[in-house]
């Protein structure tokens, strides 16, 4: 696991020193984090660097995850789609099951610290044992579009907080308490990201079988609708008029998700047995995904509908030039024609994609500037020194504060 | 190199880290976005003129503020992102008199071009208003000649640089940036006070900055 100093030749030795300077002011608070999955997901990946990296710049934090059955679980799912706009049947029994498991969980757990820092709907309701200590909601979803059903039946709950943080401006709510804006990031050090020599990403390429004869586009995403993978296919088609290229298509296989796997037969369909697409459907692996990014000579997300959309920062740490759906947090990564390009459309995207193809300096200057911005806003360091701040945020209500 | 003269007060350096607050306002046009502009607090005045500083700071020319992007690149009103984005913020020495300007600004174009206040974003485009939260912590950084506090000017974080130009004219209301005030008063050197008070930041990259002020001192102190 890194250490906070391992990042002084990313980010320079003053950014390191202004967190230790930071951290010094929290001195003695006990931070309690509660989700409610201690592996997967992407809350517990940037809780499982983030935690180490807190303590050792002196903070006494915990994490604990809460407790609940499959059918628990099988209601929270359905909130989490309910949240993103999705419809999703719910009735009264699953708000019962919701209530009960929660109920349980209040019994259950020590939430006596100064500041406890809940993750997301599922542990919600914890926020009833609130006394006298600081309460955080932190929410990872898209809210732009809720259910108002599921909306306002955690609403009551959120307003208990002291303060809510949300990944972009679109995802907030209008509530009656501080609302804040933290994105989250990516690691510079973790699998995904590091450096890789020549040799690995060759390695990698050959693997699967993909020359470097032709320029290379690719989305790495798993296979679902609105990561619009046959938009990306369209999209490549229109390059491949003008611009001869390869098209990578990369993501998890989703063996639990029969929709997954519909959309990933609709893909092979699509391709049609094209040489120059090559579709992979493989299982988590961080170091390929990584080597694969680096292979590519643009990267594209072209999703419908997004979170936030942390491949678009992996590529940009990666000096890709990249293009991009201006949805949901891409947009905060992305300004047009400064750090990548946005599209609306299959026709948008290719026309991106040729720009980039067809003006090498063009794209290595974007590529370089899209770097600048993700190791400026999108790095684990940011998003370590954002939460300090949040921390701090709590016993000071000025605008400005002098510490 | 002269013998360096010792400042009758020491430069302490600091460092101003912000964490952005989001208000739940939101405009889904030009009348909307100036009836807004008349009501958020001052510290979203700053953070949408300010933050495309910070974030894009590698950026050169440096990209206008959030508005002059917004109306330009979401509304697609060129002219009034042109005007938008050539407001010299440098003229302005206090939030009030920024957010003034800007009203001004949009309100007399609505007037010239009154087909534009029926110009909406698409969905999911409206601009946000948002604020900062300025933590300001002094470093361990302190200087007693202009010789040291070049050194420590070429190591100190982008965010302290940020500070002692940006925030403290503009924010905290100082007359002038905190560099030319001690280099006037406390090592008495109007001359290149003046020289780094003249700048304009807001055309600088935050690296150029440095580099151009360290250079103006060390010229000096050569």
């Amino acid at each position: 696991m890194a250490r906070i100093d391992d990042y002084i030749p990313i980010v320079g030795g003053s950014v390191v020193e202004d967190l230790r300077l930071i951290a010094s002011r929290l001195m003695g608070k006990r931070i309690l984090n509660v989700n409610s999955t201690a592996v997967g997901g992407g809350v517990a990946e940037i809780l499982n660097r983030m935690v180490p990296l807190l303590r050792e710049l002196g903070l006494d934090v915990r994490w604990d995850v809460i407790r609940g059955g499959e059918e628990y679980f099988d209601v929270t799912k359905k909130f989490h789609n309910a949240l993103h706009g999705g419809r999703v049947d719910i009735g009264e029994k699953d708000f019962e099951i919701f209530m009960e498991t929660s109920r349980r969980n209040l019994e259950e757990m020590d939430t006596s610290s100064d500041i406890v820092f809940i993750h997301d709907p599922q542990p919600i309701v914890l926020v009833r044992k609130r006394a006298g200590n600081k309460w955080i909601w932190r929410c990872h979803i898209d809210l732009s579009n809720p259910k108002q059903r599921v909306w306002r039946f955690l609403k009551e709950f959120v307003v208990q907080y002291d303060a809510a943080v949300f990944s972009a401006p679109a995802f907030s709510r209008k509530l009656p308490i501080r609302q804040f804006l933290i994105a989250p990031s990516i690691d510079p050090l973790s699998d995904k990201n590091r450096e890789l020599p020549q040799e690995v990403i060759d390695g990698v390429l050959n693997k699967y079988g993909i020359p470097k004869d032709k320029p290379i586009i690719t989305q790495i995403s798993r296979f679902d609708r609105l990561k619009d993978p046959l938009g990306v296919i369209a999209t490549y088609r229109l390059v491949k008029k003008r611009i001869d290229c390869r098209l990578l298509l990369a993501g998890g296989t989703a063996t639990d998700d029969p929709e997954g796997q519909k959309v990933f037969e609709e893909v092979m369909e699509s391709a049609n047995r094209d040489p120059d697409i090559h579709i992979l459907s493989m299982s988590q692996n961080d170091l390929e995904i990584n080597a694969l990014q680096r292979a590519s000579t643009v990267i594209i997300q072209k999703s419908l509908k997004e979170g936030f959309g942390l491949t678009v920062s992996e590529a940009l740490w990666k000096s890709k030039p990249v293009v991009a759906s201006n949805v949901g947090g891409i947009p905060l990564q992305i300004k047009h024609k400064h750090s990548g390009l946005l599209c609306y459309s299959a026709e948008g995207a290719a026309f991106a994609v040729k720009q980039f193809l067809s003006s090498p300096e063009y794209a290595r200057k974007i590529g370089e500037n899209g770097r600048e911005h993700a190791k400026n806003n999108f790095l684990i360091t940011r998003h370590v020194r954002d939460y300090l701040l949040l921390f701090l945020s709590l016993y000071h209500r000025q605008n400005i504060v002098h510490l | 190199m002269a013998e360096l003269v010792k400042a009758s007060k020491p430069f302490r350096f600091y460092t101003r880290l912000h964490l952005t607050e989001l208000t739940g306002l939101r405009a889904a046009g030009l009348v909307q976005l100036v009836r807004l502009l008349k009501s958020v607090p001052g510290g979203s005045i700053y953070y949408h003129t300010h933050r495309f500083l910070q974030q894009h700071q590698y950026l050169s020319p440096e990209p206008p503020n959030d508005f002059a992007y917004w109306v330009r690149e979401i509304l697609g009103d060129e002219e009034l992102g042109e005007r938008l984005a050539s407001i010299d913020i440098i003229q302005y020495s206090t939030i009030r008199s920024l957010r003034e300007k800007i009203i001004e600004t949009i309100e007399e174009y609505l007037e010239e071009r009154p087909e534009s206040k029926v110009r909406f974003p698409r969905e999911g485009g409206e601009f946000h208003f948002k604020k900062s939260v300025s933590f300001i912590l002094p470093t361990p950084y302190v200087s007693y000649d202009l010789g040291e506090f070049v050194e420590i000017l070429k190591r100190i974080t982008i965010d302290s640089i940020y500070f002692h130009i940006f925030e403290a004219r503009l924010r905290l209301e100082k007359k002038t940036n905190d560099f030319s005030n001690w280099i006037e008063n406390s090592v008495g050197n109007r001359e290149l006070a003046l020289s780094i008070a003249r700048l304009d930041p807001y055309v600088y990259t935050m690296e150029d900055l440095r580099h151009t002020i360290t250079d103006m001192i060390e010229k000096e102190i050569r």
